[in-house]
């Protein structure tokens, strides 16, 4: 049996879509500042991005008070429990049409996999993207003035880290786009984080099954 | 409590974006106004020099007429005595040389190389009168040429190879009657003509600068402005603010774009900030010579050729000479973009007498300093003129060529074509040895660009040095520019990270869609 269940709350879904179309707009301004191409013109792409980019800082501090008083944070604490089995389902489960080893519910709505990436991403991913970003936002040239031990002699560094940021961010989007369509329908994952309303499995009857075998 | 604080959210990003857009706002525009309604005002001289007597006297000889000045300006002349223009030579201190004497006198050139033996015909440029190629009597005040720098006529012009004499045809007392604070014409008629002709040296000082549009200098555009040299060069006591480095060394006395328009003169901050390694001659000069070409390149090697024993010459499509059997082949440039270097205000010089020990590259004569490190660097554009020049390979010093002389047989190369007397000549004058043997040698010499300021609608983009291939600054490797610079091995791994990724996915989904189809049909058969 199934229940419609509300599963994403309404600020965490703007959170979510707020920091997609934030995400996906840096990284589009920011390979035009790399020179990947053109398109704004670079003064454009800059000026954006540094908007962009202090819009995303502000949706971060609110995430992170959100997390913090909600207690969702424990979502993202990783398990290595289960990471075989759901390893096992990507790769061959999925294609026999087999039941997700995990089952998806309000106080766990992530499986061991998401959770490890989901994690990395946070821990490291999106703080090496930000906080070379504002290196870079704050770095003038060498030996300025004002905040002494911010002098860093060169930008390279900041510049490069920044770089391998985004294109860890632009790696992880494609997956996480690939992965929204292996709900129970190809557009359940979405259609929950549009709505917040997802059908999951009664979870009384999991915990049934769970203790039957 | 979930509404509001997304409400919440919503509102303060809106207000951050609003702050970011809206703080940028203060600018120098008032600033501006300001200064252009200063500089506007005409100058009125405090006194009419045309009531003054003594100045209304039959003037014989010139140096009457600077007796006649001194009788008022009684203590001038100590003030000229002290000054570059009279002396040719000033007390600088270089980097890893100490104290020297540097000037006109002892430094060289790339251009007609160095005064030394062809005092005569330099002189013109002195502002002082009968100086010979055996010496000049750099103490007796009778000797300043007032005229040259004070005339407001626009009518006084020295005489060639006269030793600085005026021409004898001039009215010396209506020049006299008529003398005032120095025009961009008094100024001109040596500083745009450097290195025997118009627009040779500089590059960004040319007869055009007489009169010129907006569209060539923005400050000394007649159609705007119309400043006059000295509205820059602030002179007090005869010491005039602002040098060259063909021949300064120290970072002093200098003239600065900022000490009008502020080190933040921009409306957007992220300009501002560029102020601190770029100096604002790089983006607001984007081109010189915008109306007369101006020489890039100058080989000795290729004079003395002769037609018929008589010198002869060439000339480019401009008019411009390519060849002068005295002087060599040259190449000449219009509207040239400079090249760009780090500079700090001081720079070292090749002094008559140094040694070359590496003879493999080109000797720059006046090495500008700075790097991206240095904290009084800034990024410069400058006119790099290049030359082959004579060259002693036994002692391994550059040559000083006697050129000019009035006749022949006096080892001037210009009337005589023969390197080696003309360098045996030259080398005795300057008190340098020489081997007997001349060959060539590649040099450089900086110039750096100031003037032709162009309207702020031409100065440089963005995407003029940030860009990846072949941007303005694409020689100044020393530092990380976005747009321009990047790791290599990052990108490439990205890139193979990204399109295995990719690959992955695509075959994920191919099966996922190839197995679906399958069960389907083994459910819809069951």
């Amino acid at each position: 049996m199934t229940r419609r269940v509300y599963v994403y709350k309404a600020f965490e879904r703007f959170w979510h879509w707020m920091q997609a179309i934030l995400i996906i707009f840096l990284a589009f301004t920011g390979f035009e500042i790399h020179g990947t191409y053109t398109f704004f013109g670079f003064e454009e792409a800059v000026a954006y991005h540094n908007i962009a980019a202090y819009m995303l800082l502000v949706l971060i501090v609110f995430a992170i008070f959100w997390h913090l008083t909600t207690g969702e944070y424990r979502q993202y604490l990783p398990t290595f429990k289960n990471v075989k089995a759901q390893l096992d389902y990507y790769l061959f489960g999925i294609f026999r049409n087999a039941p997700h080893p995990t089952k998806k519910t309000v106080l766990s709505k992530l499986n061991p996999m998401q959770k490890i990436t989901y994690f990395a991403l946070k821990v490291i991913m999106i703080p090496l993207s930000v906080i070379s970003g504002i290196l870079y936002m704050l770095y003038r040239y060498p030996q300025s003035s004002e905040i002494e031990y911010l002098n860093i002699d060169s930008l390279e560094v900041i510049a490069i880290l920044h770089t391998i940021g985004a294109i860890l961010l632009v790696a992880f989007l494609i997956v996480h786009l690939y992965l929204i369509t292996t709900g129970e329908t190809i557009t359940s994952n979405l259609r929950a984080m549009l709505t917040g309303y997802e059908e999951l499995e009664d979870e009384e009857e999991n915990e049934n099954k769970e203790e039957k075998q | 409590m979930k509404k509001i604080i997304g409400t919440l959210g919503v509102i303060i990003l809106i207000i951050v974006v609003a702050y970011g857009n809206l703080t940028t706002r203060y600018y120098e525009e008032p600033l501006l106004d300001k200064l252009k309604e200063k500089y506007s005002e005409k100058y009125v001289p405090p006194v009419d020099h045309s009531k003054y007597k003594i100045l209304k006297k039959k003037f014989k000889k010139p140096q009457e007429v600077t007796e006649a000045c001194l009788s008022c300006h009684n203590k001038t002349d100590k003030e000229i005595m002290k000054s570059n223009h009279w002396n040719w030579e000033r007390e600088e201190y270089i980097e890893g040389r100490g104290i020297v004497s540097i000037g006109k006198k002892n430094a060289m050139n790339n251009f007609c190389i160095g005064t030394q033996g062809n005092e005569k015909s330099c002189a013109k440029c002195h502002i002082g009168y009968g100086m010979t190629d055996k010496g000049f009597s750099f103490t007796d005040p009778k000797n300043i040429d007032c005229l040259i720098c004070h005339d407001n006529t626009e009518t006084y012009a020295k005489a060639p190879n006269q030793g600085g004499k005026p021409d004898p045809h001039l009215d010396l007392n209506k020049i006299a009657m008529n003398v005032g604070r120095p025009k961009r014409t008094n100024c001109g008629v040596c500083h745009f003509y450097g290195g025997g002709g118009n627009n040779v040296k500089h590059g960004d000082l040319e007869s055009a600068m007489f009169y010129p549009t907006k569209d060539i200098d923005v400050h000394m555009g007649t159609d705007g402005t119309d400043m006059q040299c000295v509205d820059c060069h602030v002179t007090k006591h005869h010491n005039i603010a602002g040098k060259m480095y063909s021949l300064s060394s120290m970072n002093h006395n200098r003239v600065y774009c900022e000490d009008c328009h502020t080190s933040t003169p921009h409306e957007k901050s992220i300009l501002n900030e560029h102020t601190l390694k770029v100096a604002c001659q790089t983006c607001h000069i984007p081109v010189y010579a915008k109306v007369h070409a101006t020489k890039m390149y100058w080989d000795w090697s290729t004079a003395g050729r002769l037609k018929n024993g008589k010198p002869f010459f060439e000339e480019d499509s401009m008019g411009n000479h390519t060849y002068l059997s005295i002087k060599g082949s040259f190449i000449w440039k219009k509207n040239v973009i400079p090249e760009y270097k780090w500079f700090n205000g001081t720079a070292s010089h090749y002094l008559e007498g140094d040694v070359i020990e590496d003879t493999t590259k080109p000797v720059v004569l006046n090495e500008l300093h700075g790097e991206y490190r240095d904290p009084d660097a800034k990024i410069i554009p400058v006119k790099v003129h290049r030359a082959y020049q004579p060259f002693d390979p036994v002692n391994k010093i550059l040559i000083q060529p006697k050129l000019y002389s009035d006749k022949k047989g006096e080892g001037a190369f210009w009337k005589d074509f023969n390197w080696e007397a003309a360098a045996a000549a030259g080398m005795k004058d300057a008190g340098l040895p020489f081997s007997g043997k001349v060959s060539f040698i590649h040099t450089e010499m900086n110039w750096p660009l100031n003037h032709m300021v162009s309207k702020k609608e031409e100065s440089l983009k963005c995407n003029d040095c940030h860009t990846r291939y072949n941007g303005r600054l694409a020689k100044l490797t020393d530092f990380y520019m976005p747009g321009r610079d990047r790791s290599e091995l990052v990108d490439t791994l990205g890139e193979i990270l990204i399109y295995l990724i990719l690959f992955a996915v695509f075959v994920h989904g191919f099966l996922r869609i190839l197995f679906a189809t399958k069960f389907n049909k083994k459910r819809s058969a069951a």
